[in-house]
């Protein structure tokens, strides 16, 4: 079961309050996204924390029914 | 007690190859779009690896997200440290960070 752009938005933002999504379909499919999400709390904190933070904002999607969300991120 | 079997495999893989990129397929045949963009990255930096394919092993294959605390594969480690996966590598390529780092890991061939 794919994931809609929106709720990929909404469970990153609930989880960040802060933070500025930006979802992308890549493929037009609903299954392959990009995700740029830029955050102040993400000062100071290594890439791979980052990418941490936005994969458990999705609580355990990712790698499941989320297969392909490329994701960058940022603190300003 | 298999997690702790499957963890001290991956450990000592990763311990004992400078780089090592576990990922789906292999580096001449990928099976999945981010683990041969891994792939590309680390050829066009000319880097030697080792590559761990987790297709063939679904232990190593369940067991090294847990390893990292990290959903995806693939999965890069550099001198016993998990770099990042595919993106990271992408952001840190883009940046002339992962290049930097080869250069100082004395990893080039």
């Amino acid at each position: 079961m794919a994931m809609a752009a929106d709720d990929i938005e909404a469970m990153i933002r609930a989880g960040i309050p802060d933070a500025v999504v930006e979802i992308t379909d890549l493929a037009g499919d609903g299954d392959h996204y990009a995700a740029r999400v830029v955050s102040p709390s993400f000062a100071g904190l290594s890439r791979v924390k980052q990418h941490k933070a936005v994969y458990e904002t999705l609580g355990g999607r990712m790698g499941g029914e989320l297969h392909a969300l490329q994701l960058t991120t940022a603190a300003s | 007690m298999m997690t702790d079997d499957i963890n001290a495999r991956i450990d000592g893989i990763v311990k004992t190859n400078k780089v090592v990129l576990f990922m789906k397929g292999s580096p001449l045949f990928p099976q999945c779009g981010f683990s041969s963009r891994a792939i590309a990255i680390l050829d066009h930096l000319n880097v030697t690896y080792e590559s761990v394919d987790v297709l063939q092993d679904q232990a190593i294959r369940q067991g090294i997200k847990g390893y990292s605390d990290w959903p995806t594969i693939p999965q890069l480690y550099v001198d016993g440290e998990f770099l990042g996966g595919s993106d990271i590598m992408m952001e840190m390529y883009e940046s002339g960070e992962l290049a930097a780092l080869f250069a100082g890991a004395d990893t080039a061939q």
